[in-house]
């Protein structure tokens, strides 16, 4: 069974808003990069650097970021995750940097995120965005900026389709037909 | 994905397979690149390095890239070990598992003894050259050096130069590259190229000028030194006269070819110094590709599911 948790305005309406929220919680955008999370991350870190060009009229560094290699559970998952590239162009050292991802869930990608991003320099600090907080945190992390909390059982699925996918921007929760 | 634990050849490995190394080995690239050159990817893992034929490089390499994976590197070096003692290969190889070796790394004057070894252990086992059957891990560096250069190894006229017959570089790389869509020539006193090879739309030449015209990339063999006086050819003099790589040669081939070389080089031999050293070689990136490739090999092993 799925259920559409938000539609094209809504993600629209929640990435304006966070633009904003970044602007105002760092007084501008000086220092600021955005870095995102292969691959839903990534997507949504190039159209929150072009609502902040709108509102500020200032570009800001984008990179991608591949966690493949960081990640816990190299040795119980069912295959190996496809590695894709990280590009981070630019000197992360001193800078801000705002993380952006599609879903928080457990929490784990995030911590692989910041070993990562750690061994690519000294960054000033660390701000993490995401489009949805599903819960079910297994490690003590937490966004900076939210698009929208959803309360969720462990059983069910969160899914972000985005439409450089080749999809239509929404977002789904999938359950599953028999409740377990 | 891969689907085997142990990587033993080209021969076994489809296309699929042989691009998706190449692709996971650009990503390795660019962490050696990086100030921190080391992810935490296989930490805990044991690699042991089972040489039991001379090798720097690819030893060295081996050993960098499991240490850049953060795996712990034991070499095991025959001269000092129970081997000379007369331990059997399968004892050795069984005692190195026991210490807990997740990736064993072998070498062996023998053709066969990794896949004799893959059999017998649960540790994934990478053949670093065996015999004169394969190298499997030169041929993909080499396949990712070529890509890097060209964009592209379909449709490319590549040559190999030089002792084809005792060469597990050259078959290796002849597996490889034609699974990738090239065509292959090889250029070589008849002596030193198998008949078999001329049977698989492989085109042989014996004289060095006319196997230079229109060739993208050149791949220099090494004249092993030690095959000298069997009566393969006359003497090195004789080879580098009539297959060397001489510059009024070079300027035979394309403009924009690139030259490589598996190394050690025999320079003067093979292969002179002002090409070796020159605009055209990509000699040393070959050494700096092949960390990537064996980074990207043990990485995608350990993803392999028993």
């Amino acid at each position: 069974m799925s259920k559409e948790l938000m539609n094209k305005m809504d993600i629209d309406r929640a990435l304006t808003r966070m633009a904003h929220e970044i602007i105002e919680k760092n007084k501008g955008t000086e220092k600021l990069c955005l870095v995102g999370i292969q691959r839903g991350g990534v997507h949504l870190a190039k159209r929150l650097a072009s609502k902040i060009k709108q509102i500020e009229k200032k570009d800001i560094p984008v990179g991608s970021l591949d966690i493949a290699f960081y990640r816990d559970d190299l040795n119980i998952r069912k295959e190996q995750p496809v590695v894709r590239r990280t590009e981070v162009l630019f000197e992360v050292t001193d800078l801000k940097i705002i993380l952006v991802d599609d879903v928080l869930f457990t929490g784990r990608s995030i911590r692989a995120a910041l070993d990562a991003l750690i061994d690519l320099g000294r960054p000033a600090s660390i701000q993490l965005v995401v489009l949805i907080d599903r819960g079910h945190r297994e490690l003590p992390i937490k966004a900076d900026y939210v698009g929208k909390n959803i309360p969720t059982a462990l059983s069910e699925t969160v899914e972000v389709q985005l439409v450089e996918e080749g999809l239509e921007d929404r977002v789904i929760l999938e359950s599953p037909l028999v409740p377990l | 994905m891969l689907t085997k634990k142990d990587l033993l050849g080209i021969k076994e490995l489809s296309v699929e397979e042989i691009n998706l190394i190449l692709d996971t080995a650009a990503v390795f690239k660019d962490v050696l690149g990086r100030d921190i050159k080391k992810v935490p990817t296989l930490r805990g893992k044991t690699t042991v390095n089972l040489f039991f034929e001379p090798s720097t490089r690819t030893r060295t390499s081996f050993e960098l890239a499991a240490k850049r994976l953060s795996t712990d590197v034991i070499n095991f070096s025959v001269p000092t070990s129970s081997v000379v003692k007369g331990e059997s290969l399968i004892d050795t190889a069984l005692t190195v598992q026991a210490l807990g070796a997740d990736f064993i790394i072998i070498r062996h004057s023998s053709s066969g003894v990794p896949h004799l070894l893959a059999k017998k252990l649960k540790a994934s086992v990478i053949n670093a050259g065996d015999g004169t059957n394969e190298h499997p891990t030169q041929a993909l560096l080499d396949a990712f050096t070529i890509r890097e250069k060209k964009e592209k190894i379909e449709g490319l006229e590549i040559a190999i130069v030089g002792d084809i017959a005792h060469s597990r570089v050259a078959k290796s790389n002849i597996y490889c590259l034609k699974k990738l869509g090239a065509k292959i020539r090889l250029i070589g006193p008849p002596t030193l190229i198998p008949k078999e090879l001329e049977r698989m739309d492989i085109d042989v030449f014996h004289n060095m000028e006319a196997g230079l015209k229109d060739v993208d990339v050149l791949m220099m063999l090494r004249i092993q030194m030690e095959r000298q006086g069997r009566g393969f050819f006359p003497s090195t003099k004789e080879y580098s006269r009539n297959w060397g790589l001489t510059s009024e040669r070079f300027s035979l081939a394309k403009d924009d070819v690139i030259v490589m070389h598996p190394g050690p080089m025999n320079r003067g031999v093979e292969i002179t110094s002002e090409i070796a050293d020159g605009p055209r070689s990509v000699i040393l990136e070959q050494v700096t590709n092949g960390l990537a490739v064996r980074m990207a090999v043990m990485y995608l092993l350990a993803g392999v599911k028993r």
